[in-house]
């Protein structure tokens, strides 16, 4: 399949057969490496992108479902995003980092959808992405702080 | 301690192919190997810690470690910050390759902060030295007219300043000054060290932008898999390879022999079928397409539901008398007013990091360059050079970031396997496992059989004490027929068992390995620390007694235990830990309904451990509803880091006894990915609270392992606090609790 892509408001020109996962077609053949994979089974979220502002885990997609779509990587930017990188930098979130991409894409998601979740919100989006170092509590308070930084700019 | 050396301007070039000028300084620290580790080839005196200088005022720490989470380049890099009065916003830390140059870059053991911190402080003194020399001659003043503050140096009579990097130039013409004049800071005039100090990663964290192994890229590089036989040490009897060489993006498929590592070192490799392709997807599914018929060797029987009946029965009689026992447990046992006795079981455990194991290597016939996230680039070379026979001096091993370790990593097999593949395609290649790859042939962190017994005298104390223990060895992976547990692995917590008691006795019983065994987070310290807490709780409960003032009374009067250690157990030290986590837990409450509080306390890689937990039971269903827990690790180079170390080691610790479990069937592993080995998430995530013990004179000790083996036996203490029901057998999901 010849195809175009729209990753964070780029054009990716890619050759690559139809039913690849999305994620590998970004690693491997668009070349963005922020996007992680860790189960390839729609268990960790380490894979996690938005299409169209949707939460969803590049490994379990084929690529064919994103063309025409938008494409949202940690290598991109947004309000909340913006937001909730602060806010992991105030808290010194991560450890090793390598979940990180997905857990702040995943919480930009659930940011763009409720502007002030409370902890069972969070837990409810934030639970499908695993960190093995354990930085949840962290995580937890960032997202927290995040809303609270962005309170205090308007 | 080496000397402080200047490295000059040909050698830095050689070393870091760097052309940049400015002042570098180098030193070796030695390190005591305390833990069993394969031997390595040759014997490296050569600086492994570097400070680089730089006019524009730049001040790189070149760390000789692999990054794998606990943050170490950080508390490094504060080291040297402080001594040499730096800014911190002009620190930054880089990666040192697997050179020999680099000295022993090995990350396991919790060892990096207890040997380097002061040769780092010692480094960044010198630098300052040399740039308080330079400015006093500028000034012609005394240099104690100078000092050092906030990446200046000052004229303490007119108050003028030289910014650091305008310095550089003139210092680097100076020798570094003597030993024995570098004067150190005060502990209580540190301004980096123990204090919160943000990770020098955090910007690269965020934006995607860390190269973790798995995100390295060469020119024209190929990726591959393997699939490798479901039995371990089984062999290829052959294989089908017309519908993966199908796949599209697959190139080509090769068998591959395993590598027996030499008796005594390495790791070699497993073997089995590669296929090689243009993307990671392609190469997944060329594997999944192979039909391979396996030669299952004589691990092909191999079922971990009757080894714990083996080990179980084992355990039941006597063992092997280990050395250090001592008094007469039979004679207490008689005496006893009341004997106690339990048998306790974990069963085989994997890391699962959350970057899979990766490689990438390029071997370019008289060369081999590696770029993979290993915890330990030395063994990986050396392995290397046996294996492929190509001089160590033509071997680069490049450490990216590594996306979490636990101990997998310093297990160097996946890069052996790219090297065998990039030889035999001629091209440069990254090897990739997948998850369930990395679940089913790893290293296992062993599973083990604990009987204890242990006599009460009518006052509720301990008289005797006997525990026999099988485990299958770490050895049994660099020597095959291993099949009693090692000295350094009792010395994990058994037969220096803390409490102060007169009659004890431990043995040792066989435990053959069927699959390969290696180290996982706090490693051996998981089965004392379950097996040895949880028969403390049982005596406590036997005797009527305060779990936590069991506990005290246990260890007994205040004794500092010399030998030979530079770090001798302290007894007040180990207590102390356990009142704060009372203090903080609000101890002694009674817990309302369906909860219950339990402890457990560890002393490990040197440092001190009390943890409380509590836990509601409702339906039989376990949640962990608070951890605290607190830490004596001497010196807290920096505290944020050690309290994040802290709270992923007890979601690290839930993981384990909530799910934690690799089981095998006809030699086979059962498991497969995250949704049968499961982890915490955050969902069941507690609320944990962290309290660091304020001993900035001792010297610093482990933090990234020792948080670790409390949590399963606080978990199961609480347990019994809130149902009255026992769990000796981890983990919680067999027992249907979670
Ligand atoms: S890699 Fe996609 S969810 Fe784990
Ligand atoms: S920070 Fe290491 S897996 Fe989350």
């Amino acid at each position: 399949m010849k195809t175009t892509l729209s990753i964070n408001g780029k054009p990716y020109a890619v050759q690559v057969p139809k039913d690849m996962p999305l994620l590998w077609t970004i690693r491997d053949i668009v070349g963005l490496t922020g996007t992680k994979f860790g189960c390839g089974v729609s268990q960790c979220g380490a894979c996690s992108v938005l299409i169209d502002g949707n939460l969803t885990k590049s490994c379990g997609i084929p690529v064919a479902a994103a063309v025409g779509k938008e494409i949202f990587t940690i290598e991109g930017s947004s309000e909340n995003l913006e937001f909730l990188r602060q806010a992991w930098n105030d808290g010194n979130v991560p450890q090793c980092g390598y979940c990180q991409s997905g857990q702040l894409i995943a919480a930009t998601s659930l940011l763009d959808a409720t502007a002030n979740p409370t902890d069972k919100e969070i837990d409810n989006v934030m639970s499908a992405n695993i960190c093995r170092c354990g930085t949840y509590t962290r995580i937890k308070k960032a997202i927290h702080k995040a809303v609270a930084l962005k309170n205090e700019t308007v | 301690m080496s000397k402080i050396q200047k490295i000059d301007r040909r050698d830095f070039v050689k070393l870091f192919g760097l052309a940049s000028g400015g002042i570098l300084l180098g030193c070796t620290a030695t390190t005591v190997e305390k833990k069993f580790k394969p031997a390595i080839d040759q014997d490296y005196f050569a600086p492994n810690l570097f400070v680089h200088l730089e006019k524009n005022g730049n001040v790189t720490l070149i760390a000789s470690r692999s990054e794998m989470g606990q943050g170490i380049r950080t508390s490094l890099a504060s080291a040297i910050a402080d001594e040499l009065e730096a800014d911190w916003q002009y620190v930054s830390v880089k990666q040192a390759i697997g050179h020999e140059k680099y000295g022993n870059q090995n990350t396991d053991g919790s060892r990096s902060v207890r040997t380097k911190l002061a040769p780092m402080r010692r480094m960044g003194a010198a630098a300052k030295r040399m740039l308080i020399t330079a400015a006093a001659k500028k000034w012609n003043v005394a240099e104690t007219a100078c000092k050092a503050e906030n990446h200046h140096i000052i004229n303490k009579n007119t108050n003028e300043k030289i910014f650091f990097g305008d310095l550089v130039e003139a210092a680097s013409q100076d020798e570094v000054p003597a030993e024995e004049t570098i004067q150190l800071k005060k502990v209580e005039d540190f301004k980096f060290i123990g204090k919160t100090l943000k990770s020098v990663d955090l910007d690269d964290f965020t934006h995607g932008t860390a190269t973790y192994g798995i995100d390295v890229r060469i020119p024209n590089m190929k990726f591959a898999a393997i699939a490798r036989c479901p039995v371990t040490f089984g062999t290829v009897k052959s294989f089908k390879k017309d519908k993966a060489a199908k796949v599209a993006g697959v190139e080509a498929i090769y068998e591959m022999p395993r590598l027996i590592p030499p008796t005594g070192k390495f790791f070699g490799m497993l073997g089995g079928v590669a296929v090689i392709a243009n993307n990671t997807w392609a190469a997944f599914q060329g594997k999944l397409a192979l039909a391979i018929e396996w030669d299952k060797g004589e691990n092909a029987s191999f079922d971990t539901e009757a080894f714990k009946k083996t080990l179980t029965e084992r355990v039941h009689k006597t063992g092997k008398l280990v050395p250090g026992s001592r008094g007469n447990v039979t004679t207490a046992f008689n005496a006893a007013e009341k004997t106690v006795a339990a048998t306790y079981h974990v069963p085989f455990l994997v890391h699962a990091p959350m970057e899979v194991p990766n490689a990438t290597a390029w071997f370019q016939g008289d060369k081999i360059e590696v770029w993979a996230p290993v915890q330990d680039p030395q063994t990986a070379r050396s392995e290397l050079a046996h294996f492929f026979e190509i001089p160590i001096e033509h071997i680069i091993v490049n450490v990216p970031f590594l996306g979490g370790g636990f101990g997998r990593k310093s297990k160097s097999d996946f890069v052996v396997e790219a090297v065998a593949i990039s030889k035999k395609i001629n091209a440069p290649v990254q090897v990739v496992w997948t998850r369930e790859d990395d679940v089913q042939h790893s290293f296992y962190h062993a599973t083990s059989a604990q009987y204890l017994k242990g006599g009460l005298d009518s006052s509720g104390k301990v008289t005797g004490w006997l525990q026999r223990v099988g485990f299958p060895s770490i050895v049994s992976s660099f020597k095959p027929l291993s099949d009693y547990a090692s000295g350094f692995e009792l010395g994990q917590g058994f037969i220096n068992n803390p409490y102060d008691l007169e009659n004890f006795r431990l043995e040792s019983v066989k435990a053959e390995a069927n699959l390969r065994i290696g180290w996982l987070r706090s490693v051996v310290h998981i089965h004392s620390g379950f097996g040895i807490n949880s028969f403390v709780d049982e005596l406590a409960f036997a005797a009527q007694k305060d779990p936590v003032q069991f506990r005290l009374e246990l260890i007994g009067k205040d004794r500092i235990l010399t030998g030979k250690s530079e770090f001798p157990f302290n007894s007040k030290r180990f207590k102390n830990v356990l009142t704060a986590t009372a203090k903080m837990a609000n101890w002694g409450v009674k817990p309302t309904k369906n909860h219950g509080f339990g402890v457990a306390i560890h002393y490990s890689f040197y440092s001190y451990v009390a943890t409380i937990v509590e836990v509601s039971v409702v339906d039989k269903k376990v949640k962990v509803e608070n951890i605290w827990t607190t830490i004596d690790c001497g010196l807290a180079l920096n505290k944020d880091n050690i309290k994040n170390q802290l709270e992923g080691a007890a979601i690290f610790g839930m993981s384990l006894a909530l799910y934690g479990k690799i089981s095998t069937k006809n030699g086979a592993v059962e498991q497969h990915n995250f949704f049968d080995y499961q982890m915490t998430r955050m969902k069941d995530a507690p609320k944990i609270h962290i309290h660091i013990v304020d001993a900035m004179k001792e010297p610093p000790t482990g933090v990234g392992e020792p948080g670790v083996p409390v949590m399963a036996p606080a978990i199961c203490n609480a347990i019994f606090n809130a149902t009255g029901e026992r769990v000796r057998s981890l983990p919680l999901a067999d027992l249907g609790m979670v």
